[in-house]
């Protein structure tokens, strides 16, 4: 059980930044842009906390908790959005490909940040002197009340920076936006047949852009709990960002395009993923293949989805292409 | 200003890019209460000039009135606050909706209203006008009718006076179109003023009151429909003066091409589509296949051009017209039946989805056909250059140049060119199904022209129609499909058309020495 409980724990952690970074990707993609850039958005929203967290606490001899966040958090979904608006402005003003686009800012993105990051480690006194213990703190702190809550309950569901929570009450705001609001629908004509929703009124360029950019702004959180809460405020230059988020685009196709999917879908990539600690005398060569289940279990569902053809399940009709009234 | 008039446009303009003029200095009212067609050929510029009224396209210069007053429609939300609403060829749905998601979608907040009251504000119209829309059903449930039906019953609901609808009956049956009118009278009735977009005459006849027609996007001008006639309404539209009559040239050298026995297939859900048909087809004739749509035609052609599998027990036999030798085509593949000198061109309803490359232009569709013949490793360019040019010339496709991509061109013009491209092939047997499917009448006359001229150069032709009128007056012999069944085979010269009609609806008792 002990075991268990500790796979689990390090999965709902995984798979908290995964599940900010695939719920703002579907925000995006219900208004049919599909932006690859996921990884490089994840990077900025990272840096850009880091980076407004340590010069904040360096200015100051007695950093303030809910002051920290609140820096921490505005720069990581600010810089997040503006990666966002980036792509939109690129692909939907000026029509550019949206795969080339998207995989060009998770270049942007990385660079960006290792550069910054690098910087930061220079400025604090070499690698791995970076802290923001404040911050990181702040960022860490567990639900009052509840994670006093003993036994393997206690351990399995409260132990967790309140961001992990926060994931969970975005992917259900989303979900409720989606399916159950006038704009929501909207959104979803966008990105289902854009026509049709300028047609009937809808502003497609601006849904587009909004969608694009908060959606972005919410994939920068995953970023934001990485560094904050995963890495308890360091900056470790080991690509480990972008590889979730090549797992949080896998994971917007697994749970097709639904956000309560991701709740659960998160949870499960990250015991597929960690659970190779767990099973006894696997080589390091290995552990690498067991690495690879989540994308695994993604290409199963998809085979399953397109068995069951059912319309429901399928990606937004008119994701990745552009859109132009007059075009015949 | 008159009281009458609902819609006013003066002097529109509108061009795409530098080389096409779209419309040129276009004036013209609409009244209330009235059935107005809105007449012309293929790319004569009627869709683009109701898409600015729908807000679609925004003028290049010239000024529109709604009730008097100028006005700006630039976006298709501002044609709904006006009251204007199009139903568009390609209907602005979306598939994964309901009819209730589909009518709220793009609402304005001030007049939000939870689904169940759009639902019930859906059912008031249907009975209002006499409408059948579950609002519950998902679009893509939805038979192509019904999806019409939504689309007008949307625009009522948000409160359309003015209602344009781009060529409605294209998609329907005779017994759907007739519906659809009985609905629109319905609504002129009721002081709506209703704008159909159309090139079938005998509806313009039948439903509308006045009719104005364009020609190459410049206004022609508008008559009663009282005072029309079919042959008067072609001469504004094309202006020339038409011969209306489809010739039947006699040919003299009939000789067997190909001979269908027992043939059965399965569509594509394992319902038997074509039921032990023999027939067979002649060089130097022109043989219809009339039939409501679905009764097997699809499947017969294809079958026939190795496209679609044929159950055991069936056989198609080829008979070389040079050597005279017979061959089999079950069995064969594609490409060897192509070689043999069989073509199909197959017109669906999505003009681009068969045969052609939307994105691609002339040359390259026409290389399409020809890209495995030479010897060198690059394809040759010339020859698909010229075969384009010469379609193009022959038969006036208007396009900006043969390099622009088929999909930038009109309908009619995407057919000329698959049509122009099947028969440069030279083949021996030619199947055209649909071939005039959309097409204004000047337009389609020039492809029975094509078709009997390669009658008269000994080609089996082929021809699926749906025009009754049509079949009778070309084909010289009508083989008649009822439910996969060959229900009977006429002579197109003796023939009636309550006869065909009777043949496609009511399927013959097979007799008792079978």
């Amino acid at each position: 059980m002990g075991g268990f409980v500790t796979l689990f724990q390090q999965a709902v952690a995984f798979g908290t930044i995964i599940m900010f970074g695939a719920v703002g990707e579907i925000i995006t993609e219900k208004s049919g842009n599909l932006n690859l850039g996921v990884p490089g958005i994840m990077y900025l929203g990272g840096i850009s906390s880091l980076l407004g967290a340590f010069f904040y606490e360096n200015s100051t001899d007695n950093p303030i908790p809910i002051v920290c966040v609140l820096i921490a958090a505005v720069c990581a979904f600010l810089a997040s959005a503006l990666g966002g608006l980036i792509f939109s402005f690129l692909t939907i003003t000026l029509r550019a490909n949206q795969n080339v686009t998207g995989l060009t800012l998770t270049i942007f993105g990385s660079g960006v940040a290792n550069f910054f990051g690098g910087s930061l480690n220079q400025l604090s006194g070499g690698v791995g002197q970076l802290r923001v213990p404040a911050t990181s703190d702040a960022f860490r702190a567990q639900l009052p009340g509840l994670s006093n809550i003993g036994g393997d309950i206690g351990k399995l569901f409260f132990q967790y920076g309140w961001l992990a929570y926060v994931a969970i009450l975005v992917a259900i705001l989303a979900q409720v936006y989606l399916s159950r609001t006038r704009t929501g629908l909207n959104l979803r004509a966008v990105g289902e047949n854009p026509a049709t929703a300028d047609a009937a009124g809808a502003n497609v360029t601006l849904y587009k852009y909004l969608a694009t950019c908060i959606g972005a702004g919410i994939s920068g959180l995953g970023g934001l709990y990485y560094v904050m809460d995963f890495t308890q405020g360091k900056w470790a230059n080991d690509g480990t960002i972008e590889s979730l988020g090549w797992l949080a685009v896998a994971l917007v196709i697994f749970t097709t395009w639904r956000p309560k999917n991701a709740i659960w879908g998160s949870y499960l990539f990250g015991l597929l993923y960690w659970v190779y600690m767990y099973i006894v005398g696997i080589s390091r060569a290995s552990q690498e293949l067991f690495k690879m289940l989540p994308y695994v279990v993604t290409i199963v569902v998809l085979i399953i989805i397109s068995l069951r053809k059912k319309r429901e399940n399928q990606p937004p009709e008119a994701l990745g292409l552009p859109y132009f009234r007059e075009d015949r | 200003m008159d009281n009458n008039i609902a819609v006013s446009m003066r002097h529109i303009t509108k061009a795409f890019g530098t080389k096409v003029v779209a419309n040129k200095d276009v004036s013209m009212d609409i009244h209330r209460g009235e059935i107005l067609a809105l007449l012309g050929e293929n790319g004569s510029g009627k869709t683009t000039l109701m898409n600015m009224l729908s807000g679609i396209y925004h003028q290049d210069s010239g000024q529109i009135f709604v009730d008097g007053q100028e006005v700006h429609i630039t976006s298709p939300k501002d044609a709904y606050d006006l009251g204007i609403g199009m139903i568009h060829q390609h209907f602005k749905l979306v598939d994964v909706f309901t009819a209730t998601e589909n009518v709220a979608l793009g609402m304005d907040k001030s007049a939000a209203k939870n689904n169940k009251e759009i639902a019930k504000g859906i059912t008031e119209i249907c009975e209002k006008y006499g409408f059948d829309v579950d609002p519950k059903k998902k679009v893509y449930n939805m038979t192509v009718s019904q999806k019409q039906t939504l689309e007008i019953v949307k625009t009522l609901y948000r409160g359309a006076d003015i209602l344009i609808l781009d060529e409605p009956t294209a998609v329907l049956t005779p017994q759907e179109t007739d519906k659809l009118f009985a609905v629109l009278r319905n609504m002129k009735a009721d002081g709506k003023s209703i704008i159909i977009i159309t090139h079938k005459l005998h509806e313009v006849l039948a439903i509308s009151d006045r009719v104005s027609i364009l020609r190459k996007g410049e206004y022609i001008g508008t008559v009663e429909t009282k005072d029309a006639t079919v042959q008067s309404l072609t001469e504004m539209m094309v202006g020339q003066k038409v011969e209306l009559d489809i010739e039947r040239p006699e040919t003299e050298n009939k000789e067997l091409r190909l001979t269908i026995s027992h043939l059965s297939c399965l569509d594509k859900y394992g319902v038997k589509a074509l039921d032990d048909v023999s027939l067979e087809a002649y060089g130097g004739e022109i043989l219809g296949i009339a039939g409501i749509s679905g009764s097997g035609q699809k499947q017969l052609l294809e079958a026939i051009a190795g496209l679609q599998a044929a159950e055991d027990g069936g056989s198609i036999v080829y008979i070389d017209p040079e050597t005279g030798k017979k061959e089999e085509l079950i069995g064969k593949s594609v490409t060897q039946i192509k070689k043999m000198g069989v073509a199909l061109s197959f017109v669906p309803e999505d003009r681009l989805g068969m045969g052609l490359v939307g994105s691609m232009g002339m040359t390259d569709n026409m290389m399409l056909r020809s890209y495995k013949k030479g010897h060198s490793i690059f394809a040759d360019r010339k020859a698909p250059r010229e075969l384009a040019l010469k379609v193009k010339e022959e038969l006036e496709v208007v396009t900006p140049g043969i390099q622009t991509p088929v999909r930038k061109l009109s309908g009619g013009n995407v057919q000329k060119v698959l049509v122009g491209r099947e028969i440069a092939a030279e083949p021996t047997v030619l199947m055209a199904a649909y071939a005039v499917r959309g097409l204004d009448i000047n337009t389609s006359y020039t492809i029975y022209h094509l078709l009997n001229e390669e009658k008269k150069k000994g080609t089996a032709v082929i021809y699926v129609g749906e025009d009754l009128d049509v079949l009778l007056a070309l084909c010289d012999r009508i083989a008649v499909l009822c439910d996969g069944k060959l229900n009977g085979v006429v002579d197109g010269r003796t023939a009636t058309k309550e006869e065909v009609g009777e043949l496609m609806t009511n399927l013959k008792e097979k007799e008792a020495t079978a």
